[in-house]
């Protein structure tokens, strides 16, 4: 009972200070803020107060013990709903400023809903909220099941669950507020990068205390990925995100860099948000659920060690390529066109072991859908990795850098890679974590992957052309030596290639939201009834010749 | 589990013998055409770091022994450039703008090189096409609101429209005779009506005779008698369908009653006499351009002091900018 009043004191007392802050805020943005903080901690309080176990506090303990003979899966299930609800909620925003770059109209002349407010509540919300979730549940479920352990520390597990959800709402609503430190991927202000540095440590103890606790001799490899992506994200995050507040109760801050200083630390994280997040953390996602599904070996352990270690080894010092022809001294600008092409060998380590892992069930690419998504996102994580350092070589950067041929290397990666191997690990999850026979429709799923593949083709194959026309008309040189077109004109061509990009977001949206219906009605325990997706019947009895019967009598 | 290791089936390769939740990994040695290729790029990054700057040392950093740097390059081509361009700037710079005309290869030289600054500096408010937009003047057309011949846009180019703190700017300012009281609304309301009257969006009416009385006390001090302009004042001609805010009656109410007052920068301050010659021989070329009174009609003495005001009297401050404005003209 003790424990349980200390708990209820501490919310109330959360409830009161962040009121107390609401009151004396700087900003109104901080006051926004200190009120949902309030609204959270209230929310816990009551929570804490009306589903404690007083049966349990009342022989003694807490809370009745969890059975130890079953994987702690509910901070899972949480984070698969969150997953999907944060991924429709950041495709949306997508379309939506897909849409705005066609037709200006759309951004509704209102500051909430502008492009530059919009743009990273769109990323944002992609990267980190549907990717972190995904991220943050499978790496749940996987260690568990490869360690042969239960989480360790069930309650910091739930509490990086909801402190993650409430970072991704004061991130979001400070977006549109215009709160923000302007920094690409690292756009929160101080108090949300201190709450988001505390749940992340919290998140690794969880994580590292399931791995020292395992039942198994050795650390399978998924988990060295997850591993390398957490310490990696924290200390990303926590370099980038070194700042000076204005006031201790306003919103502003100023950063500890200046200048080129401050843009390659930027794009030190920057670049490595995309090396270890969404590269090391989704091909631990793959490295699991890739040969579960195939029900194959991993191809190759010797592979998979070697490129796992030079990977890691190469992306931290790739950022400055995000720089080139700029302030950045020449020698870093170097460094990171080199680092980024040697890179190009360990990324496709990763895209071999997971597709020659279905050695021997190749034939799954037609009869399961969610193979034949893993074997997409797979695809396109190895054509972004090579059109990666590609674009990060001088020459070939000169011609891309400020195109929308980065916006399109970027979805390619981010729907391709990212996308489908999320939504493929959750038809694989969902059954499963909900005790279901099976998913209510396969064929939904097959309907899934269609729309999102055509869309991922629209987007990207707009993008490259807007990206070459634009860098070709911005450097186009009359025979007199003189620059042909106008900034402006290069705009109002690239309207057809927006038309074609919004085309593509709105079919991969539409995808997206096959998924949840899928996944709703598998939840709700229902199953479609469809015809199986195999291949042409093949009936064993008749397909011998036949013996001992002559056919007609010769002619006389 | 148990460390133990077998051949996997379908592959006939050995598996390494761990096993997590049913998760095995074969033997499989690395693919040479992917080792290989690692090495390949290994090899290429050592030699491209010696070729290249690289290595940061104390308080410098590896040259590279090519001695390639990236502001090397830039200056490099950016003076190429300059050999090339100098003669053009020089010719055009020591020309009389009204003899531009008469050698048609710099004029041609002079013109391309306005479009270019034209994309650069102009488009943001006269539009790609130089059609301009409500209260931005079309410069395809004939209808000249200062003056269309290459001295008048030349003058307008480097001092601008209305600038602040600029004696030399093209100045006027309209009344706003509605919001300062000097015509009542129904008054401006007949105004209106002689106004489009006279530049024949409607029938006379009784409003409009009443409108051409007080329009003949009011306007035509700046606007003429026969309503036809003034350019010494950029006060427009009333009787064409042209009209820079517009002749419908909402926008012509609007500028009676409130005046409009369309600033342009002034030009001179930012960019080299070059360009500026450049800029006013494109615009002259866009289709409206006016030709000049016959040089020869004119003394010596007039056209140095002309061309003395025109090029050279911002020229100092243009400088500055000068070198800004090197890639685009």
């Amino acid at each position: 009972m003790d424990t349980l009043l200390l708990k209820a004191s501490g919310w109330l007392a959360i409830v009161f200070l962040a009121f107390i802050a609401m009151v004396l805020a700087a900003d109104a943005g901080f006051a926004v803020h200190m009120a949902i903080i309030a609204l959270a901690a209230g929310i816990t309080l009551w929570v804490t107060i009306n589903k404690a176990d007083y049966a349990a506090i009342g022989r003694g303990i807490l809370k009745a013990p969890a059975d130890p003979g079953t994987y702690d899966d509910d901070p899972i299930r949480w984070g698969v709903i969150a997953t999907i609800f944060w991924g429709i909620a950041g495709l949306t925003v997508g379309l939506i400023i897909a849409l705005q770059l066609a037709f200006p109209v759309l951004n509704l002349n209102n500051e909430f809903t502008t492009f530059g407010r919009l743009r990273p509540l769109h990323t944002s919300a992609v990267i980190f909220a549907f990717g972190g979730n995904a991220l943050i549940a499978t790496s749940y479920y996987v260690v568990q099941r490869t360690c042969r352990a239960r989480l360790a520390f069930p309650g910091l597990a739930r509490f990086v669950f909801w402190g993650y959800q409430l970072f991704i709402v004061l991130a979001a609503t400070g977006y549109l507020m215009g709160v923000t430190q302007s920094k690409e991927y690292a756009e929160p202000e101080w108090y949300v990068d201190l709450w988001l540095t505390i749940v992340w440590l919290c998140y690794a103890a969880v994580f590292i205390g399931t791995i020292v606790r395992r039942s198994e001799p050795h650390i399978y490899v998924a988990n060295w990925f997850y591993l390398s992506f957490i310490l990696t994200i924290a200390m990303l995050h926590v370099v980038n995100g070194l700042s000076m507040p204005v006031s201790l109760l306003g919103s502003k801050s100023y950063a500890a860099f200046a200048g080129v200083q401050d843009a390659l630390t930027q794009w030190w994280y920057g670049h490595n948000a995309v090396g270890f997040f969404l590269t090391a953390g989704f091909l631990a996602m793959m490295y699991y659920f890739v040969p579960k599904q195939a029900e194959r070996p991993v191809y190759s352990y010797r592979l998979s060690i070697i490129h796992f270690w030079s990977l890691i080894f190469l992306y931290i010092w790739a950022g400055p390529h995000h720089l080139h022809y700029t302030a950045l001294p020449d020698w870093a600008q170097t460094l990171g066109m080199v680092f980024s092409v040697v890179l190009w060998m360990p990324s496709w380590g990763g895209m071999i072991n997971g597709l020659m892992t279905l050695n021997g069930a190749w034939d799954k690419i037609r009869t399961d859908p969610i193979i034949r998504m893993m074997v997409l996102a797979l695809a396109f994580y190895g054509m972004s990795t090579f059109e990666g350092p590609m674009m990060s070589i001088k020459a070939v950067n000169s011609l891309s850098h400020y195109t929308d041929w980065t916006i399109g290397h970027v979805h390619s990666g981010a729907l391709g890679w990212n996308g489908m191997i999320t939504f493929a690990c959750l038809y694989y999850l969902v059954p499963r974590l909900w005790g279901k026979q099976r998913l209510y429709s396969l064929r939904m799923v097959n309907w899934h992957f269609w729309l999102a593949t055509l869309g991922i083709v629209l987007y990207a194959a707009s993008m490259w052309v807007a990206g070459i026309m634009q860098g070709l008309m911005w450097r186009e040189y009359g025979d007199d030596g003189y620059l042909v077109y106008a900034f402006s004109e290069v705009v109002s061509a690239m309207l057809p290639m927006y038309l074609i990009r919004a085309t593509g977001g709105l079919l991969y949206l539409a995808g997206a939201i096959v998924l949840v219906y899928n996944v709703w009605m598998t939840i709700a325990g229902k199953q479609r009834d469809e015809k199986p997706m195999t291949e042409t019947p093949h009936n064993e009895e008749l397909d011998k010749p036949i013996v001992g019967k002559p056919a007609i009598a010769p002619a006389e | 589990m148990v460390d133990k290791q077998r051949v996997d089936e379908a592959t006939g390769t050995k598996t390494v013998g761990h096993e997590w939740d049913g998760i095995e990994e074969l033997d499989t040695p690395m693919p040479r055409w992917w080792l290989w290729t690692l090495y390949a790029t290994i090899i290429w990054g050592i030699i491209y770091v010696i070729l290249y700057p690289a290595w940061p040392l104390v308080n410098s950093a590896t040259e590279g022994v090519l001695g390639w740097s990236s502001r090397g390059e830039y200056e490099k081509s950016v003076a190429a450039r300059e050999v090339e361009l100098e003669p053009i700037r020089q010719a055009l710079v020591s020309t009389d703008i009204r003899k531009l005309s008469g050698s048609p290869e710099l004029l041609q030289a002079a013109i391309e090189g306005g479009r270019s600054a034209f994309k650069v500096h102009c488009v943001q408010c006269h539009g790609a096409g130089a059609a301009g937009s409500k209260g931005y003047p079309n410069l395809n057309d004939d209808e000249w609101l200062w003056g269309g011949d290459m001295e008048a846009i030349e003058y307008t180019l480097i001092h601008g429209i209305r600038n602040p703190d600029h004696p030399d700017t093209r100045f006027s300012q309209m009344p706003a005779f509605g919001r300062d009281g000097i015509l009542q609304p129904n008054e401006i309301q007949d105004v209106v009506s002689h106004v489009r009257v006279l530049s024949g969006r409607e029938q006379p009416s009784a409003s409009s005779a009443r409108g051409a009385v007080l329009f003949e006390a009011n306007c035509t001090i700046c606007h003429g008698n026969d309503a036809k302009g003034d350019r010494t004042q950029g006060a427009p001609n009333l009787t064409d369908a042209i009209s820079l805010y517009g002749l419908d009656r909402a926008s012509l109410t609007e500028t009676v009653t409130n005046s409009r007052y369309g600033v342009m920068p002034r030009w001179g301050q930012r960019l080299d006499p070059a360009t500026i010659r450049m800029l006013t021989a494109y615009v002259h070329s866009l289709g409206g351009g006016e030709t000049l009174p016959a040089v020869e009609e004119l003394n010596e003495e007039t056209l140095e002091q002309v061309n003395g005001d025109a090029v050279t009297n911002e020229a100092e401050q243009s400088n500055t900018a000068r070198s800004g404005q090197d890639e685009q003209s």
